[in-house]
């Protein structure tokens, strides 16, 4: 059983032929790291992944199941859970109700119109043991708005953690980060469970690198290079399009 | 998600509870009854465009169904109240769970033409179909019996009726659902990856918008006993945007103040001039400039500006005996 398989996949936003027939599979528990310069098409995919995009034409499965017509929630509940490039936070809630927010998205108890969410114990303990995973369970009280970039770079983390997927799409998750701060994320990003499959969306080589066993290079839509790590860094490809730039 | 404000409700209803006690005459306790339905109704709009971030401009015609319909199965139908009132609010649901389906294809200004035009469809319905609604005309009602005959038994009634809906959308509104419903107006896109159906959080919104804007209609028949097509004008729907906004969208107790700001406005300050509508326009615009999240927020801000100020002047040695000090927050 592959975790994640797409089949020709296609999109274009008017003429603007965004992805041009991508394959690829990622096994169960793998870390694939997604490659390309900007504006290749790396976001497009995982929005077509998630089900904010619909394809143009190529198929999507999940776990052996075709989800290409589900809508975003229902992928979700599937196991699909991901990180934003461009924040995408509660900016009036606290850190931990951002973080309750996530919980409950997977649950039943979301459609319950009474009992104050704030005084819910369960998911407040269980909120702050995710926080505690991004490092950010002194600070769950704290508003949003008062927090630094990294800290809402490591809430966007937990949000998708909390929703305990089994696919999971990081969207550079250490964009903009300070040199310490993108220490402190690729610590916790490496004590993620061994069984979690990850696909992430990065620009910065020494973590990438370290976290991926394969690597995958999009380039104007098309994936050019897919293989291990070596393979990867080895092709002249690679360097054409990437990593001369 | 913030705690809601039930003590506050609990205060404010003890003191709406002596308002019949205090007030001059029949005349103003009618105004105070007003304040009620129309809050009542604000409380509806609120809901969807406050909690759900999706501003209603048609939300009249929710209201005058219910009245619409309560008038007819009271009056031609001879249908007693107690059958009356749930299926006047049923039919006022009914049209919401119908027009959401239409609305809520869209969001935003395109939702905002939407309603617009239902509630203009309905309106032109009540205008059109004389032999059901009595065109232009409208529809009258007998006095009722009882405790609606009176002034006082009315405003009781309706202030209950108010007070509990209230109640019960602060509870919504700190519950996992209201929590959705502020979580789909903040950022509808994350919502959707965090696995809730946006969709349906908004019609559930929507659907019960329109019920308690139903039953403010059925107060507002119990007082007015009166409809015509006005009732179910743009003119209603945006007065009710405006007491929302300049209350405070978003808020527990924010429409009623709005609603209580429009309502003795019109009465009021009608008795005294015909300019009343530029002054309730003058009155807007102060609110947009100096307080544009809306009365009750905008207050407590300038009240925490205005605390912090006063700590500062006094200098760094506090003066003990300074009277200034129990106005501290
Ligand atoms: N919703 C959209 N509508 C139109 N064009 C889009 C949309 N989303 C992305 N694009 C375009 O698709 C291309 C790829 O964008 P993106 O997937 O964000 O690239 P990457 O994440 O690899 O930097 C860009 O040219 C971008 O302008
Ligand atoms: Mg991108």
């Amino acid at each position: 059983m592959t975790a994640l398989r797409i089949d020709d996949l296609h999109k274009s936003f008017g003429g603007l032929h965004v992805i041009q027939g991508v394959n690829f599979t990622v096994e169960p528990g793998e870390r694939r790291l997604l490659l390309g310069p900007n504006g290749a098409g790396k976001t497009t995919l995982f929005n077509l992944i998630a089900g904010d995009l619909r394809p143009t034409a190529g198929q999507i499965r999940l776990a052996d199941e075709d989800v290409s017509d589900l809508p975003t929630f229902r992928r979700a509940a599937r196991g699909i859970g991901r990180t934003f490039q461009i924040l995408t936070l509660f900016a009036r809630e606290s850190v931990i109700g951002n973080v309750i927010m996530a919980l409950l998205g997977g649950r039943p108890q979301r459609w319950k119109p009474y009992g104050a969410v704030a005084k819910d114990p369960v998911l407040r303990r269980e909120a702050l043991e995710v926080l505690a995973r991004v490092r950010l369970d002194t600070l769950a009280d704290r508003p949003v708005s008062e927090t630094s970039y990294g800290e809402k770079r490591r809430l966007e983390i937990a949000m998708a953690l909390a929703q305990a997927p089994r696919i999971l799409l990081l969207d550079e998750p250490l964009a903009g980060l300070s040199k310490e701060e993108r220490g402190t994320v690729s610590a916790l990003l490496a004590e993620l469970p061994r069984n979690l499959t990850i696909l992430m969306i990065e620009h910065d080589m020494d973590v990438a690198l370290a976290f991926a066993e394969k690597i995958a290079l999009l380039h104007y839509g098309r994936l050019i290079v897919d293989g291990t790590r070596e393979e990867v860094i080895a092709d002249p490809r690679t360097r054409e399009a990437y990593l001369a730039q | 998600m913030k705690s809601p404000g039930m003590k506050t409700l609990g205060i404010l209803l003890l003191c709406a509870a002596a308002v019949p006690l205090v007030l001059p005459g029949p005349f103003y306790l009618s105004i105070a009854t007003q304040v009620l339905v129309y809050g009542l109704f604000a409380v509806s709009v609120n809901l969807i465009a406050g909690y759900c971030g999706m501003v209603s401009l048609g939300h009249a015609a929710f209201l005058g169904i219910a009245g619409y319909a309560f008038a007819l199965l009271t009056t031609s139908t001879g249908w007693p109240l107690w059958a009356a009132i749930p299926a006047a609010v049923a039919l006022s649901v009914a049209a919401g769970a119908l027009f959401g389906l239409v609305a809520l294809r869209t969001s935003g200004l395109s939702f905002l033409m939407i309603t617009l035009a239902l509630g203009q469809i309905v309106w032109g319905i009540a205008f059109r179909y004389v032999d059901l609604t009595n065109g232009e005309n409208g529809i009258s009602m007998p006095r009722f019996q009882g405790l609606l005959a009176s002034g006082t038994g009315l405003y009781y009634l309706c202030l209950a009726v108010t007070a509990g809906c209230l109640a019960l959308v602060t509870i919504l509104a700190g519950s996992p659902l209201g929590a959705s419903m502020q979580g789909v107006r903040d950022q509808p896109r994350r919502m959707s990856t965090l696995g809730y159906d946006v969709w349906r959080i908004r019609y559930a919104a929507y659907v019960l918008s329109a019920g308690i804007a139903g039953i403010a209609g059925v107060l507002y028949m119990l007082l007015f006993r009166f409809i015509s097509p006005h009732t179910l004008s743009l003119t209603v729907s945006s007065e009710a945007v405006l007491m929302v906004i300049a209350g405070g969208l978003g808020t527990t107790f924010g429409p009623v103040v709005g609603a209580a700001l429009v309502v003795l406005l019109k009465n009021v300050a009608s008795a005294y001039t015909d300019r009343w509508p530029t002054l309730l326009g003058l009155i807007f615009l102060f609110i947009i400039v100096v307080v544009p999240e809306g009365l009750l927020p905008g207050a407590r801000r300038l009240m925490r500006t205005f605390g912090s100020r006063l700590a500062t002047r006094r200098g760094p040695t506090p003066i003990p005996a300074s009277p200034i000090k129990e106005a501290r927050p």
